[in-house]
């Protein structure tokens, strides 16, 4: 989202002072429910119609999935996955799309100052205005969601429909699920919303069903009720325990500070090396014998 | 008056130069994206797409035209255990006390280990670079490599500016020296002090 929202920004990429923390705005969360989805798509339609995307015309690859994978200009996709389980198939229908993870490896890989924002309310957003199109974002991203455009060299990815949840509405895609398998409200209120879905669902035989909102990226503010809670890599790879990549974090982490430090002491070495010891001069012959 | 002698002659100069300014400008470039504190670099070429840009294509004539230097000097940096010997007595260097230490030839045991640092940073750094080099390379590798590559590029990165910050410190600690890679020339005191070997060497000629 380019245009100015007016949110408040809580945390700023390539940022080492604290961004604006008063206001207590509340957390918000999308659910994705896999099992009431039925695979229609109206959700990217939905997306790319709100927000004034248009994706390429393209090949049929000999499954449901398309696009075949997310792009710079379709943000949401969902992922069709058959499994083969003892007794039966199973077709499995995730919404791909950003996570908006509550402790984004996009934001602490960014190296722009500004690229990409966390709002008070948990959305994860990219500024394009400020985007240089490094592709960092991509390497610190444990879900594989942002995309490179080859029309303008910028990061795009779901923006949680930010320009309308800042005035009260709800994502495009959670407007036009014709299921209800998408719904949007406060973080607490899904969180138990999904609680209970996962309840239901093991009642009616699936025992596994569970919520995912992974703990190794602070819990995320899109959340799956998932039949198969215990095997999430079965929905077309989705991780089971999503981490920043220790060498995005050794990199963003230590080595930001250590480097600056090391460079630092070797000039201030140098200088004061010059200062205790002087020049080593030829012409004037100052070996100390 | 003792003559001075050639150290360096134009071509060697021009191709260390070359190395010299986009050295230079690679590194605040890429400094940049390391740090936040360093971000306003990117006004030096035209704001962070263009930084962003031009950081690669800086880096990758550096890379070459260091690859011509690494070739012309590599036979000068042979490692001997005269050079271990002077590692070992490195204090004695650096508190100006030259003549405790083994005769130096060209180059000194502490060029030489710079040398092949440089080398290896070079290598490193044009290699991940291409990993990750965007719009080109970087969608065709799998992820984990993007990752790594990013990492080695940063830590390599620093060993190299630590190193040329110690080569431009002993050329400023070293008197007379710049001027072997200016002017071409070093006086023959200079040669006598620091390379004794290479004087002698020289002087037979």
């Amino acid at each position: 989202m380019t245009m100015q929202t007016s949110m408040d920004v809580t945390r700023r990429s390539a940022t080492t002072t604290p961004s604006s923390s008063i206001r207590e705005t509340p957390k918000v969360a999308k659910l994705i429910d896999e099992s009431k989805c039925i695979g229609c798509k109206a959700c990217q339609v939905a997306c790319q119609e709100w927000n004034d995307l248009k994706e390429d015309i393209g090949m049929n690859v000999g499954v449901y999935d398309n696009p075949a994978d997310l792009t710079a200009s379709s943000w949401t996709l969902m992922r069709f996955a058959e499994v083969e389980n003892e007794t039966r198939l199973d077709w499995l229908i995730r919404k791909d799309g950003c996570m908006h993870c509550a402790d984004p490896g996009c934001l602490k890989a960014c190296p722009s100052p500004g690229a990409i924002v966390q709002y008070a309310n948990g959305i994860v957003d990219f500024k394009q205005e400020n985007c240089i199109g490094c592709g960092y974002c991509v390497t610190g991203c444990p879900f594989d969601i942002p995309r490179i455009s080859k029309k303008d060299s910028k990061a795009y990815k779901c923006t949680l429909c930010s320009d309308r949840v800042s005035v009260g509405l709800e994502p495009a895609c959670v407007k036009t699920c014709p299921t209800g398998a998408i719904v949007f409200g406060g973080k607490d209120e899904m969180v138990a919303y999904g609680e209970k879905r996962a309840g239901e669902l093991k009642e009616r035989g699936y025992q596994k069903a569970a919520l995912y909102n992974p703990a190794g990226v602070g819990g995320t503010h899109v959340m799956y009720v998932l039949r198969h809670g215990d095997k999430p890599q079965e929905y077309s790879g989705l991780p089971a325990d999503p981490k920043v990549s220790p060498m995005v974090s050794l990199w963003k982490g230590i080595a930001k500070p250590l480097g600056v430090a090391a460079m630092g002491l070797t000039a201030l070495f140098a200088f004061l090396h010059y200062v205790r010891v002087g020049p080593n001069d030829a012409e004037v012959d100052n070996d100390k014998h | 008056m003792a003559k001075d002698i050639e150290r360096y002659n134009e071509s060697d100069r021009v191709n260390h130069w070359v190395i010299a300014i986009t050295f230079v400008l690679a590194a605040l470039s890429g400094l940049a994206f390391f740090h936040p504190s360093f971000y306003f670099l990117t006004n030096l070429f035209g704001g962070g797409p263009w930084t962003r840009i031009l950081h690669p294509f800086i880096g990758l004539i550096m890379f070459f035209a260091f690859v011509s230097m690494a070739f012309r000097f590599a036979h000068h940096n042979k490692m001997t255990d005269s050079d271990k010997q002077w590692l070992s007595q490195w204090r004695d260097a650096a508190n100006n006390e030259e003549h405790k230490l083994p005769p130096v030839g060209r180059y000194n045991g502490g060029q030489k280990v710079l040398f092949w640092v440089m080398v290896a940073c070079m290598a490193i750094l044009f290699a991940t670079g291409l990993l990750f080099w965007q719009p080109w390379f970087a969608g065709n590798q799998p992820i984990w490599l993007v990752r790594a590559a990013t990492l080695l590029h940063a830590v390599s990165a620093l060993v190299l500016i630590i190193g040329v910050m110690v080569h431009i410190y002993a050329a400023i600690w070293v008197k007379g020296t710049m001027r072997g890679m200016m002017q071409g020339t070093v006086t023959d005191k200079w040669a006598k002090k620091h390379h004794p070997l290479w004087h002698k060497e020289m002087s037979e000629k």
